[in-house]
């Protein structure tokens, strides 16, 4: 067999996290009744005329100052002709002639080697309507409320070539986007969303082999296997001699395998021309430097600043700066509590398993920082005792609880009468004597069992330092 | 004297004075269209229930002292059928939307209701503004109240008809390339298409988004004032809107030209035109020079490239806007479907007649791949030097005059066979909506046919009140003429 | 210029029409007729000259990001041909 090469490029879309619609004064809220964040213009009723909203303008070229791009300083919009159901106009406002940004690049690292992934160009456009299968009747429903949600669309240039790569600059790309706030990125509700366009060639080749795209990935882990089932069924064509079809095909995760898509029935001849309703946008330099001037610290420069500022590992910072979320959390936290290294390891050990236990993002932690910096300094007070403080965090992390209102409604506060503990450890240390023997015939750990004992008594509402040093003293009485 | 024989202007004195009720108005109004329009086939809704509704409602605020500010107030106006009026049939006269009532107002129908108007119907038009004739309309062609046999011109010849015939006393029309303007001269009326963006297109249902502007069709200069001056205005909802920066356009009423430079194109005057067209307007010319204006025929290039600059891009965004009939969302669909193509395929074909089928067939062979550049992009320079031309030639002239029509009204029934010869009439109009400029049409003889001749004249962008001042001026000279059909009532 | 029975069918496509024979061999006549006209266009040297979509030099026309639209289903479904479940029913569409 010979040896192939694959060449990856990635048309990315990813829904702006503006208040309203790209040209009317709808809600870009998810979700909601069908048709009900809805208005006679993103309607595409007759005689209604767009309105450019600036915000999805400054959005844009934040996205793009970030991603190293040249600003296209007069752009224009231009409509992308075709019909369709979930195409009121039977046209998109996009952009083709003039796109706002164009030759940005994204730099990324895979096992240790670093890479520099090109970004042909990014443009804005509107979101189109949901369709949805009816089971019962056989027929198809059209959903506006997503028709004229603004868009940026993010075009790569064809530099990857693995799965790797292609996730490392995904993962890349949602980082910079929800730092900057521009979008939240998620791909399971469809704010972030990825074609691939695939193609194989002989090893050593200077020729692009016929490509593909692949739609319908709904997550990270879709898009690489659909990577590698494309690649290995596009060799296999050619093994066997026969050539790769250029053609859109729709991948099926549950299947784990693609399908052609039955092609549009007329030519995709789009007819793109300048929409004559919208006059160009016209970026000043001024107005550049404003956006410049106002970008949020991005993650390499935060990371530094905190293994400076707060004497973390580049270790622990980077794991504190891959999510804007809970950087900002750990910052505020910080600021509250003066205890940089324990809000750390609260971020980084309990909040990231709660994370993965429950499939969350870090971009959804509902906690406050305030709330944290609290849990925190009732822990180091000694109100409460570390085994409680994990559970009452997990409380603080579902529901974002006051932990002490929490802890006081609970009744979980360590027992402060070392008179009564006494009276406890005694009773048990009497109820345990082969315990207490073993401890005297040189069993030091035997004292672990009385400790746990102890705290089983008292409810947990002890420290189990302190319970540790009082037995210690009335065994060795 | 009939109040239906009365201008806006007077009826709303009359009004004001209390010598006439809005609701006397409504309804001396709604008789005439009951005795006229089943010849002429002027309107396509008439809104009785809602007018005589609505005078009452009219009545109480001018009772009250509320419309004092507005000339207008109470008097009845009939809207062209591709503007929309919230929950009035709007059907640009097409089967496709002959069922469609739009939950909302154009914003100039906001407008005029907020200076009293009464909504009295809903007039023909040529299919979704698409011709020079009204012969494309789906209910049938409206009549030139002059001659019956003869088309009102269009697209706005049922607004123009309407007045002309006093079923209307003003009107609003659409004007892409001359919809309002050569209407108006082959029915005797005046008619004014404004400078691009000075009055909102929201709510007129578009046919080439760069080109269309909505105006006021009367029988004088005075009435065409007033209303331009209640609808012109900024809007936010129009992205290509024009704020100017004075909007009283009724105080250029005032009949002194002396001074004004006046040219003619000699490209206009050339073979195509009648020849009594001629005549009466190179008189009218002559008129304002003996009133003091300076006339003068100069030489504007350009002139031939118009037509195909603008039938390539009215076309291309006609083939555009027009996409969004497709039976889904509003509108005709089709009874007979077996899948989603069948509904837009049978939808679009039943619903659209052959003069719009064909120009979304031009607007998407000029912008297909292939041949963008050659014609789409060509016509946008011409476009350009269209403009520029007009530009040279108002460093040098106040108003450009010239025929707004080579003829006087068509015969009806021999227009659409050959669509080519059709739109070579729109030589002097169309240019002014490529350069967005303003340019009015007023009645200025009748020919040996018995039938009204138009001049046109031309303004620098936002010189409205020089374009007023100046068609005010020439009209005082001349006695307004009323069609046979309006006379035997005095 | 020659105007061909696939330009034809290549525009109806486009423009989602179904024509019958006869429209398409009138449209064939008035297409060519009509875009032979337009191209006298060509007689016209315009190097150097800049496309001109919007005839006033306007830009940056922009609205601020807030929500002034409340949910208004009833009107937009109001014109609908066909209506389920608050959206508008069309045949099933393949993907």
């Amino acid at each position: 067999m010979r040896e192939y090469e694959t060449v990856i490029g990635l048309e990315v879309h990813c829904e702006l996290a503006t208040k309203t619609k790209i040209f009317c004064g709808c809600t870009t809220e998810f979700g909601g009744e069908p048709n009900t964040h809805v208005c006679p213009v993103c309607a595409g009723m007759p005689g209604t005329l767009p309105v450019l909203n600036k915000q999805v303008v400054e959005y844009a070229l934040s996205a793009g100052v970030a991603l190293n791009c040249d600003i296209t300083q007069y752009c224009k919009f231009d409509r992308k002709n075709y019909f369709y159901p979930d195409l009121p106009k039977a046209y998109q406002i996009s952009q083709l002639y003039l796109p706002i940004c164009r030759n940005g690049h994204v730099d990324i690292e895979v096992d240790g080697v670093k890479k520099s992934i090109g970004i042909h160009e990014i443009h804005m456009e509107e979101d189109a309507g949901k369709l949805i299968h009816d089971e019962w009747e056989d027929c198809t429903i059209v959903d506006y409320n997503r028709c004229g949600v603004p868009l940026i669309e993010i075009v790569s240039e064809p530099d990857m070539c693995s799965a790797d790569e292609v996730i490392a600059y995904l993962e890349k790309l949602r980082m910079i986007l929800q730092y900057l706030g521009v979008s939240d990125c998620k791909m399971q509700e469809g704010s972030l969303r990825a074609d691939i366009n695939l193609s194989v060639r002989e090893k050593g080749s200077d020729k692009l082999g016929t490509r593909t795209e692949m739609k319908n990935m709904n997550s990270f882990k879709a898009i690489a296997r659909a990577i590698e089932g494309e690649m290995n069924r596009q060799i296999e064509l050619l093994e066997e001699g026969k050539s790769v079809t250029q053609e859109t095909r729709r991948w099926d995760d549950n299947k784990c395998a693609s399908y052609a898509m039955r092609s549009k029935e007329d030519a995709q001849d789009y007819r793109y021309f300048p929409d004559p309703d919208l006059p160009p946008v016209s970026i000043s330099d001024a107005w550049l430097e404003r956006v410049k001037a106002a970008q949020p610290e991005m993650r390499d420069a935060k990371c530094a600043r905190y293994v400076k500022e707060y004497s973390l590992t580049e270790h622990d910072a980077a794991i504190l700066t891959e999510s804007r979320k809970m950087a900002d959390i750990f910052e505020a936290a910080a600021a509250i509590c003066k205890k940089p290294k324990e809000v750390s390891n609260w971020l980084i050990v309990d909040t990231m398993r709660l994370l993965k236990v429950h499939e969350m993002d870090a971009a959804d932690l509902k906690f406050s920082p305030e709330h944290l910096a609290k849990l925190i300094e009732l822990l180091d007070a000694g109100t409460i005792n570390r085994p409680t403080a994990r559970d009452v965090f997990e409380k603080v992390f579902a529901e974002n609880v006051d932990p002490e209102a929490y802890v006081e409604a609970n009744g979980l506060k360590i027992e402060a009468d070392d008179g009564a503990l006494k009276g406890v450890i005694e009773g048990i240390v009497a109820a345990n004597p082969q315990s207490v023997a073993d401890y005297h015939a040189g069993k030091k750990k035997a004292i672990g069992f009385l400790v746990g004992q102890t705290m089983k008594a008292m409810k947990g509402k002890a420290d189990p330092g302190t319970v540790n040093k009082l037995l210690a003293e009335i065994l060795n009485q | 004297m009939e109040i239906t024989a009365l201008t806006a202007l007077e009826l709303g004195k009359k009004i004001k004075a209390g010598e006439v009720t809005v609701e006397e108005a409504v309804k001396a109004q709604l008789e005439k269209i009951k005795e006229r329009d089943s010849v002429h086939n002027c309107y396509v809704t008439v809104m009785e229930e809602e007018a005589l509704k609505r005078a009452k409602e009219v009545q109480k605020q001018i009772d009250a002292g509320e419309l004092d500010d507005s000339p207008l107030a109470g008097v009845p106006v009939a809207i062209k059928d591709n503007i929309c009026t919230k929950g009035v049939l709007t059907t640009c006269s097409s089967k496709i939307l002959n069922n469609f009532k739009p939950p909302y107002d154009a914003t100039v129908i906001e407008k005029l209701e907020a200076a009293g108007a009464v909504i009295i119907g809903k007039v023909n038009m040529d299919e979704f503004a698409m011709g020079s004739t009204t012969e494309t309309s789906y209910f049938g062609p409206t009549k030139n109240p002059w001659n019956t046999e003869r088309v009102p011109g269009g697209s706005s010849g049922g607004a123009a008809a309407a007045v002309a015939a006093e079923e209307a006393w003003y009107a609003l029309g659409s004007d892409t390339g001359g919809s309002i303007r050569q209407p108006s001269s082959f029915c005797g009326v005046t008619g004014l298409k404004p400078t691009y963006g000075s009055v909102s297109r929201y709510g007129l249902i578009a046919y080439a988004s760069s080109l269309d502007q909505i105006g006021p069709i009367a029988r004088n200069v005075s009435d065409c004032a007033a209303v331009f001056e209640a609808i012109a205005g900024y809007d936010a909802k129009d992205s290509t809107s024009v704020k100017m920066e004075d909007y009283h356009f009724t105080e250029a009423l005032v009949d002194d030209v002396k001074g004004l430079r006046i040219g003619i194109p000699k490209g206009y005057l050339g073979e195509g035109l009648d020849p009594e067209v001629k005549e009466a307007v190179l008189a009218a010319a002559k008129t304002l020079e003996e009133k003091g204006a300076i006339v003068e025929m100069f030489d504007m290039d350009m002139v031939d490239y118009a037509i195909p600059a603008y039938y390539v891009i009215a076309s291309a965004e006609a083939s555009s806007n027009l996409s969004r009939f497709d039976g889904v969302k509003y509108g005709y669909r089709t009874p007979d479907f077996e899948d989603l193509q069948d509904v837009y395929k049978k939808t679009r074909d039943e619903g659209f007649g052959m003069e719009v089928k064909r120009r979304m067939m031009i607007g998407a062979f000029v912008l297909s791949s292939g041949y963008y550049d050659a014609y789409y992009i060509k016509a946008l320079q011409v476009k350009a030097l269209i403009k520029k031309g007009f530009d040279e030639a108002f460093a040098k002239y106040d108003i450009i005059l010239g025929p707004t029509a080579p003829t006087t009204a068509l015969k009806m029934g021999e227009n659409l066979s050959d669509p080519l010869k059709m739109y070579l009439g729109d030589i002097y109009t169309v240019s002014v909506n490529l350069a967005g400029l303003p340019g009015i049409s007023l009645p200025c003889g009748i020919d040996s046919d018995g039938l009204p001749i138009g001049v046109q004249m031309i303004g620098q962008a936002f010189s409205e009140k020089t374009l007023i001042r100046a068609a005010y001026s020439l009209e005082q000279t001349r006695s307004y003429e009323r069609p046979a059909c309006v006379k035997g009532e005095n | 210029m020659a105007i061909t029975d696939e330009t034809i069918e290549y525009v109806a496509a486009l423009a989602k029409l179904d024509l019958t024979d006869e429209e398409k061999e009138r449209a064939k006549k008035d297409l060519g007729n009509i875009i032979g006209y337009v191209d006298t266009m060509n007689q016209l040297d315009t190097t150097g000259i800049e496309p001109m979509s919007h005839v006033f030099a306007y830009h940056n026309v922009f609205r601020e990001d807030v929500v002034t639209n409340g949910p208004d289903r009833d009107n937009i479904l109001a014109n609908a041909p066909e209506e389920k479940d608050g959206g508008f029913k069309v045949p099933r569409t393949v993907e």
